[in-house]
């Protein structure tokens, strides 16, 4: 549970240096009057915000299934899995969506709508091949003998690519709604739908770059690299 | 009093505060049933919570019948008896107690105690609810299913929650876990709307310092429900894949009743490290809620500043986050790593200190105050007494030595009703006679209400106080019948008998009670805008029950701390949170 | 007004039920007499606490109610108070985790002359195996688990051929020996559990788990299961009966060792 714990530290900081920016020392008794300016709830900052609460949620749970994976890692039966080699390949299809929604975000920033449908078109189109070479992944394993039933790794390698895989289709509904708007706006958009439009753009892009880097952590786990630091850690736990 | 004024001192006229678009109900389906405002969802998330819950007391009923009269009832046998405290235990903790604070009173009280119009993003607000109801309906249909609900204990520790010999094996576990699934994708939806509307959805003049406790409770524990609900359902997908395709998450190679499995290489106690990751915040989930509620109320019908206000808040935040740092202490007989246990020990025993505090403020507040003895008051004050008594119990538990021989007895059940069950129920049921009459514009009855409070609080107390001894001597919880052990007197036959007496009288008083709910709404003695004479923003709405929008034209503007209680020099003895500063003496 | 009276009553009735209830632990038959010690500090503290706490605030309910004209202080806080109380506190939770980690530390290191005796929980009976004459378990494993060989011991392990096994009968145990007790279960969760020793952990399939003391008291002790395994829960009982050297040694002599259990199944299979 270690790798857990160091998330909730990290939380725990942040959290911990957001308050101590709110006045908590303050002695609210003794002061009457206004203080502060409101805050518009429907504003742009409220849905980051939301994207952002959601992304510590999903952290947690990603952390969470870090940390059984490398508890079982160190039971004495673990017999690691070879990684099938088409997963660097979706690696980069991954990287491809996120760099092509970063774009998107630009396009939409300088206002230039042509951009902006090819780059959300190109970032769906990569986001789908990136789910089916996961798929690929899993049957080429499965045709190894390699099924869930078949060893914990294997188990936790359909685990942990299937929830990451569940977290960008969801994302895929979202970008296909931002997508739908795009195309579905006249040549010239007027400023208004475009903040709008902005916005969404801006949403998918955080996620992406989100799910990237979840991956990106996941992969290193599946590949074995990390377990010189997992080992490193362990020691640290029970000496 | 000395003013440290920032900004503008004088009133603000309507047209500085800005309106915001809102959604509106244009039929009476999207108005009362697929509704996006607040107050309804809460209300509905209420009703349902309170239902199942009805099903909770049921169930508990039974499996005492059972505990004081073994052997009479004879359809209560081994295998339904682990149903019903499986269900009821799983029941009142996440489908009662998480849902009625976080989803009821959550959704009630943070938008209008906050100057807010409404959640800040309504329509997911709704579909957490509906969510919520589909994951009751799961649960429930357990009930029907052949072979019936789980009875593998409300920590469905694996190997024994998926293997043959448990109730519910079949199809029971499996309902379980999706029922626990969809309620916490329904809770995050909910959760997410909790937390952001408390950063971004206060009105102006509301800083975080200026928000009642109560507020501060719940979003703390949703903060702490956000990060902890993952490893539920961490647990509860691994353990599903474990049941229905037959992957060995937590299944080590096992011999059941002589016959080879399939299982292999699974690890139990990885489960049990998940479960109380959430296990142990989902407590303080329950706790911290409740500790914001008594807060208030104490505060309001004491009619003075709650004491210490920002040790209140500083020791919320520690406690939160204390939290995640004493899960395995569940875990001492575990056969986990001894070394664990002096760790898990020192920080079970400094989350004390904070609670302690607590508890210190509530009681320093009462002193030289101007105490109503209102029914919220009594709830409030039979939480104390019985908050402090299960609060104590627990540093037996936590401290891993002595939870050696107490653990898994009849003392842990004892000790977690009392700290988790009876002192938040207790909270509820004040805050529901507290701002019954805002929801409602009417008053609950007080003759009810006072009977209400003496059977359940002095019953709950006759119930668990007792049997803490019982556990002490060494009665194992979870055993259907005590027969046949040769260190139990028959003394204790006799006092389990009188346990669940008190037991069935205490259960027909919440009788009374839902029928002073549903009975007040129309006959209820008219309540007014603000018949506590409270401080808060929710009791100065312009109309009550408060209007679609709640705040009419223009949103309230804070200009002080929400305890202006008997201020020196004040007329009244109460000034509401959007009251402007007194004129200045010259 | 009535609610202070309450309140006191709860205090005096809890403290009177307390010393008079004629519920209280069982003769302790082991040498943790540390926990209970370590128990009745706890009550001590805790339960001056309690007595504190509610009688203050019955004190306050009768003294501050509410009565017309009166009106509350106006107090927001007290630093001074607060930051005593905090320590005041921390003290007293000190006094109680200190104790117990000493306790605790005793609890988890097994003296080196200990015995060992394997416990093997499952569905939903007790057995038993004792180290034989060389001194050692032999191996184990659920996959060696069949009718002939109930407890999984590995039959190529010769330090296994020796060991005793009791299937279906009572644990003797020698008094004034202290035991390590090594915890395996084949099939679900147990917890070997005897209230007169104070001592219990759970057993989990797929390890081993251990724990120990020392018996000091003479006699016939339930054995219970603490931790939920199945319906039959409440019937996974037994026995232990603790009792002097020669006793011990007198009942040590007539048990089956393993491969004498083996022996009958093996001649039946020649045949």
């Amino acid at each position: 549970m270690g790798v857990v714990l160091v998330f909730m530290v990290i939380v725990a900081a942040f959290a911990g240096w957001w308050l101590s920016r709110q006045g908590l020392a303050a002695k609210p008794w003794l002061e009457v009057g206004v203080i502060g300016e409101a805050v518009e709830p429907s504003s742009p900052a409220t849905a980051k915000l939301g994207l952002g609460t959601f992304l510590v949620v999903a952290s947690s749970l990603f952390a969470l299934l870090v940390s059984a994976y490398s508890m079982r890692m160190g039971m004495a039966d673990w017999r690691a899995l070879p990684m099938p080699t088409v997963l660097w390949f979706s690696t980069g299809l991954l990287v491809l969506a996120s760099i092509a929604l970063h774009m998107a975000v630009i396009a939409a920033r300088c206002d230039e709508p042509g951009h902006l449908r090819s780059s959300l078109l190109a970032a769906g189109v990569c986001s789908l091949a990136f789910l089916s070479t996961q798929a690929l992944a899993w049957r080429e394993l499965a045709a190894a003998g390699y099924f869930t039933a078949a060893n914990p790794a294997s188990a936790f390698f359909y685990l942990v690519t299937a929830i990451h895989g569940a977290h960008l289709l969801g994302g895929l509904v979202a970008l296909g709604r931002t997508g739908a708007r795009a195309f579905a706006a006249p040549r010239e958009i007027s400023p208004k739908a475009m903040g709008g439009l902005t916005l969404s753009v801006e949403l998918c892009a955080t996620y992406w770059h989100f799910l990237l880097l979840v991956w990106l952590v996941l992969f290193s786990l599946l590949m074995r690299w990390t377990d010189d630091l997992i080992e490193i850690c362990r020691g640290l736990l029970s000496a | 009093m000395v003013d440290v004024t920032h900004g503008a001192a004088g009133p603000l006229s309507a047209a500085e505060v800005e309106d915001v678009e809102l959604y509106h109900p244009k039929s009476w389906i999207t108005k009362y049933v697929f509704s996006q405002d607040a107050k309804i969802i809460a209300i509905q998330y209420s009703t349902v919570a309170l239902s199942i819950g009805l099903v909770a007391l049921v169930l508990s009923w039974l499996m005492r019948l059972q505990l004081g009269f073994p052997g009479t009832f004879s359809f209560i046998d081994p295998e339904r008896y682990y149903q019903f405290i499986t269900m009821h235990g799983m029941i009142m903790v996440i489908y009662l107690l998480t849902a009625l604070f976080l989803g009821g009173f959550g959704n009630y009280l943070i938008p209008l105690m906050l100057g807010a119009r409404d959640m800040v993003f309504p329509y997911v607000n709704m579909l957490s609810f509906w969510i919520y109801l589909l994951a009751v309906l799961v649960l429930v249909a357990g009930f029907f299913l052949p072979g019936g609900p789980t009875g593998a204990g409300w920590t469905l520790y694996p190997p024994q929650s998926i293997l043959a010999n448990t109730p519910g094996q079949q199809r029971g576990i499996v309902v379980m876990l999706v029922s626990l699934i969809l309620f916490i994708i329904g809770f995050t939806m909910g959760g997410l709307n909790y937390v952001v509307t408390v950063l971004q959805g206060r009105t102006r003049g509301m800083t975080l310092m200026r928000m009642p406790l109560t507020v501060w409770g719940i979003f703390t524990a949703t903060v702490m429900a956000l990060l902890a609900f993952p490893a539920l359902f961490v647990g509860a997908v691994m353990m599903l894949l474990d049941r229905l395709i037959g992957t060995s998450f937590f299944m080590p190679a096992i011999v059941a009743m002589g016959e080879q499995l399939a299982y292999k290489g699974g690890s139990p106690i990885l489960f049990q490290h998940l479960f109380w990751f959430f296990g142990h915040p989902e407590v303080y989930i329950v706790a911290l809620p409740a500790f914001g509620i008594v807060s208030d109320l104490i505060s309001t019908h004491a009619r003075k500043n709650i004491f210490g206000y920002r040790m209140m808040v500083w020791a919320l935040v520690a406690i939160g986050a204390l939290s995640f740092v004493v899960w395995a202490h569940h875990m001492y007989v575990s056969g986990m790593h001894p070394a664990f246990g002096f760790f898990f020990a020192t920080t079970t025993l400094i989350i004390a200190i904070p609670t302690a505090i607590k508890v210190y403020n509530w009681v320093l507040t009462l002193w030289r105050g101007d105490i109503h003895f209102t029914v919220p008051m009594l709830f409030a004050l039979g939480f104390i007494v019985t908050f402090v008594n299960g609060g104590l119990t627990g540093l037996f538990l936590g401290n891993v030595v002595v939870d050696v021989p107490l653990s898994d007895t009849m003392f842990v059940v004892a000790h977690f009703h009392m700290v988790m069950g009876v002192a938040p129920i207790l909270v509820v049921f004040g805050a529901i006679y507290h701002w019954y009459p805002k929801v409602t514009g009417r008053m609950l009855d007080d003759t009810l209400g006072k009977l209400h409070f003496w059977v359940t609080f002095l019953g709950a107390y006759l119930i668990f106080f007792p049997m803490h001894y019982i556990g002490l001597m060494g009665v194992p919880r979870r055993y259907h019948e005590i027969g046949g052990m040769a260190f139990v007197p028959s003394s204790v036959v006799t006092l389990n008998e009188f346990i669940t007496i008190v037991a069935l009288v205490v259960g027909a008083a919440q009788l009374a009670f839902l029928f002073n709910l549903v009975w007040s709404v129309r006959h209820g003695r008219p309540a007014g805008g603000n018949p506590w004479r409270a401080t808060t923003l929710e009791w100065q709405t312009p109309q009550t029950p408060p209007a679609h929008g709640n705040w009419g034209k223009t949103l309230p503007v804070v200009y002080r701390w929400a305890y202006d209680y008997s201020v020196p020099g004040a007329a009244e003895d109460f000034l509401p949170q959007n009251q402007p500063p007194l004129p200045r003496a010259a | 007004m009535g609610i202070a009276v309450v309140l006191a009553l709860i205090v005096i009735g809890s403290v009177v039920f307390h010393f008079l209830s004629p519920w209280w632990w069982t003769p302790i038959a082991s040498n943790w007499r540390y926990i209970d010690d370590t128990i009745i500090v706890t009550f001590w503290i805790t339960g001056a606490v309690f007595a504190a706490v509610v009688l203050f605030m019955a004190y306050c309910a009768f003294r501050f109610r509410h009565r017309d004209g009166n009106r509350a202080a106006y107090e927001p806080e007290n630093k001074r108070l607060e930051w005593w109380l905090a320590i005041g506190t921390g003290i007293g939770v000190a006094a109680m985790l200190a104790p117990g980690l000493v306790v605790w530390h005793r609890f988890v290191t097994v003296p080196k002359d200990a015995g060992t005796v394997e416990v093997i929980g499952q569905q939903w009976q007790w057995a038993y195996r004792l180290p034989g004459a060389d001194g050692k378990l032999g191996a184990s494993d659920v996959a060696h688990i069949s009718a002939e060989n109930p407890l999984g011991v590995d039959p190529k392990d010769p330090h296994g051929q020796d060991d005793v096994v009791i299937q279906g009968d009572n644990l003797h145990l020698q008094l004034g020996k202290p035991v390590k007790m090594l915890l395996r279960a084949v099939d679900t969760v147990h917890d070997f559990y005897v209230p007169e020793f104070r001592a219990k952990m759970d057993m989990i399939p797929g390890s081993v788990t251990y724990y120990w003391f020392t018996p000091t008291l003479a006699g016939t002790f339930d054995v219970l299961c603490a931790e939920l395994c199945g319906t039959g829960h409440t019937f996974m009982r037994g026995n232990v009966v603790v009792e002097p050297e020669g006793a011990y040694q007198a009942w040590l002599q007539q048990q089956k060792t393993f491969a004498q259990l083996q022996a009958p199944a093996r001649a039946e299979a020649k045949n």
